[in-house]
């Protein structure tokens, strides 16, 4: 049982990274690939928040988010000189610098150590242990996170995202300034993506750089992709996908030592065949 | 005829990234005109009404509005209620036709002036108005080529600037889209500039033309005078310039 709430908690918190990056790579046609950065500034946010300045969860997670915010607003500012092909490499470009920071800036993050220690949530007195309360925790967390994007995506302002999606510049002739619609997208993306990152860390106790490293950011492109760009129940179904594959490779006999490669190499494999068959995913309705 | 100029280039050299494509342009539309642009693909026409926007790179020269320079950007270009419906029917085709008419009229922050627009607009293309809960990428390429022009309209501008508005369509449907843009243009007021490839029927409803090659105007003229030279046939052939 107790697994059990531990894989949904992976599956909700990699639902909450999936939903907000399908709102700037779905909804709005851009091709980040800096989510794990804003995931990372969430966790070490919270994580030295809580361990190093006695902050509650709750205030803890509040200015995380809105540090996060903050990042997002400095990088959304400079990737919205990019367009394209170059969008997607200038992202990547901010998922390394924030792992060279989160390794190097060692009075803060302690470095390739870690952090280790970070507190479990208590939230008026009551402690969201590991097991059904943490999964009830971070359901609710995806309940919020859910409503706020389908808030986004329909809404006037999503309207918006979409039109920018298929033809920035023709939007642009009636007196949209696209760069604010995208930059503010992005904004409320990143806050979501630290939001992840706060609720991870303090489950698993436990952070290091290699938790955010650029190959996270790779692997929510696929779940966004897989799941279907510009589908929320997709981001869920993706992220489902991505967490529970080792496990059901595990279930079938494969020895544990080679079940985190085989998933990378299954996710590869998927990703080809899926952008040969059916390149808007699973549930998708938007193709890049 | 003592008529305000609305829109002008003057002595313009524009282009892109460095590149000149414009070579001392003069152009310009008087209010209530209508102004034909014609000349062979890639002679400058849609890169003179890009300018007109601020969407190119203006090297020298300048544009003016109400006979008062202006450094054009999109979105106050708009608010001055200069009109743009860029080549190849660019409607938002997973928006529904009164979500692009709602589009277009972005900088009318009145609710209910865009819902009265709306209902205007589908008046004069009727054909939109059994559609309008349809996206429009179910619409045919008259009606797309309909919508992407009362979209425009839903500024309610004094100067609708439409190039090649009847590119893919039909001679019947020609006919009825410049039929429209004369009856608003006439109704309203409004001052259209139209850029064609090569079409004479277009000279039937515009009072001037300017004939553009290789980047600079190399006729300027009344469109019945054009009409009854050979002087546009001459710019297409290559041989106009040969025997000026
Ligand atoms: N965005 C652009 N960047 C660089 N060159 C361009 C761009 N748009 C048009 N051009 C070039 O400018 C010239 C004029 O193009 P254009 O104004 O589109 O001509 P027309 O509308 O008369 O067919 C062409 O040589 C074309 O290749
Ligand atoms: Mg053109």
């Amino acid at each position: 049982m107790d697994y059990i709430m531990h894989l949904s908690v992976l599956v909700g918190v990699y639902a909450i990274l999936g939903l907000s990056l399908n709102l700037v790579v779905g909804y709005s046609g851009l091709l980040s690939l800096a989510h794990a950065a804003f995931y990372g500034v969430g966790a070490y946010g919270s994580a030295i928040l809580m361990k190093d300045f006695g902050f509650s969860f709750l205030s803890a997670v509040v200015l995380s988010v809105l540090i996060t915010m903050a990042v997002g607003v400095l990088i959304g500012l400079v990737l919205s000189k990019f367009d394209g092909d170059y969008y997607a490499l200038a992202s990547l470009g901010f998922s390394v610098i924030a792992f060279g920071v989160f390794l190097n800036w060692r009075d803060l993050t302690n470095g390739a150590f870690g952090i280790f220690g970070i507190p479990k949530p208590e939230i008026f007195g009551y402690k969201f242990l590991a097991g059904e309360p943490y999964a009830f925790l971070v359901l609710l967390a995806v309940i919020f996170t859910f409503l706020i994007c389908y808030f986004v995506v329909n809404s006037s302002f999503g309207r918006v995202l979409k039109a920018i999606r298929e033809d920035e510049k023709a939007l642009q002739v009636f007196g949209y300034k696209t760069t604010l619609y995208k930059l503010a997208v992005f904004v409320i993306s990143a806050g979501l993506a630290g939001f992840a990152g706060t609720l991870y860390g303090s489950y698993i106790s436990f952070i290091d750089p290699g938790g955010f490293d650029d190959l996270v950011s790779v692997n929510l492109i696929v779940v966004v992709i897989l799941g279907g760009l510009a589908s929320l129940n997709g981001s869920l179904l993706g992220a489902a996908f991505f967490v529970l594959l080792p496990e059901l490779l595990r279930f079938v006999g494969m020895p544990d030592s080679i079940t985190g490669q085989m998933r990378q190499m299954i996710y590869g494999l998927g990703l080809i065949a899926l952008m040969m068959y059916r390149p808007q995913g699973i549930l998708g309705k938007f193709r890049l | 005829m003592n008529k305000e100029i609305l829109l002008q280039l003057k002595g313009m050299n524009a282009g892109y990234g460095g590149l000149r494509i414009l070579h001392d342009v003069n152009i310009q539309v008087d209010e209530g005109e209508v102004v034909a642009i014609m000349g062979p693909n890639g002679a400058g026409k849609s890169t003179v009404l890009k300018t007109f926007f601020g969407m190119t790179e203006i090297q020298s020269g300048s544009v003016k509005w109400r006979d008062k320079k202006i450094d054009p950007v999109p979105h106050e270009v708009v608010r001055m209620g200069v009109s743009y419906v860029p080549q190849g029917r660019r409607v938002f085709r997973y928006l529904t036709v009164e979500e692009n008419l709602e589009i277009g009229a972005y900088v009318v922050k009145d609710k209910k002036e865009v819902r009265r627009r709306i209902e205007e607009v589908m008046d004069i293309f009727p054909d939109l108005k059994a559609k309008r809960k349809e996206k429009s990428v179910n619409l045919s390429g008259g009606q797309q080529q309909m919508l992407a022009i009362a979209r425009g309209l839903m500024t309610d501008p004094h100067i609708l600037l439409l190039d090649e508005p009847t590119l893919g369509l039909s001679p019947k449907l020609v006919k009825t889209v410049f039929a429209k843009i004369k009856e608003i243009n006439e109704r309203r007021n409004m001052a259209v500039v139209i850029v064609e490839h090569n079409l004479k029927s277009l000279l039937g409803i515009v009072d001037r033309a300017y004939v553009l090659d290789h980047g600079k105007v190399v006729i300027e003229d009344t469109a019945e005078s054009l009409a009854s030279s050979d002087a546009l046939e001459r710019v297409f052939l290559g041989t106009y310039n040969k025997r000026k």
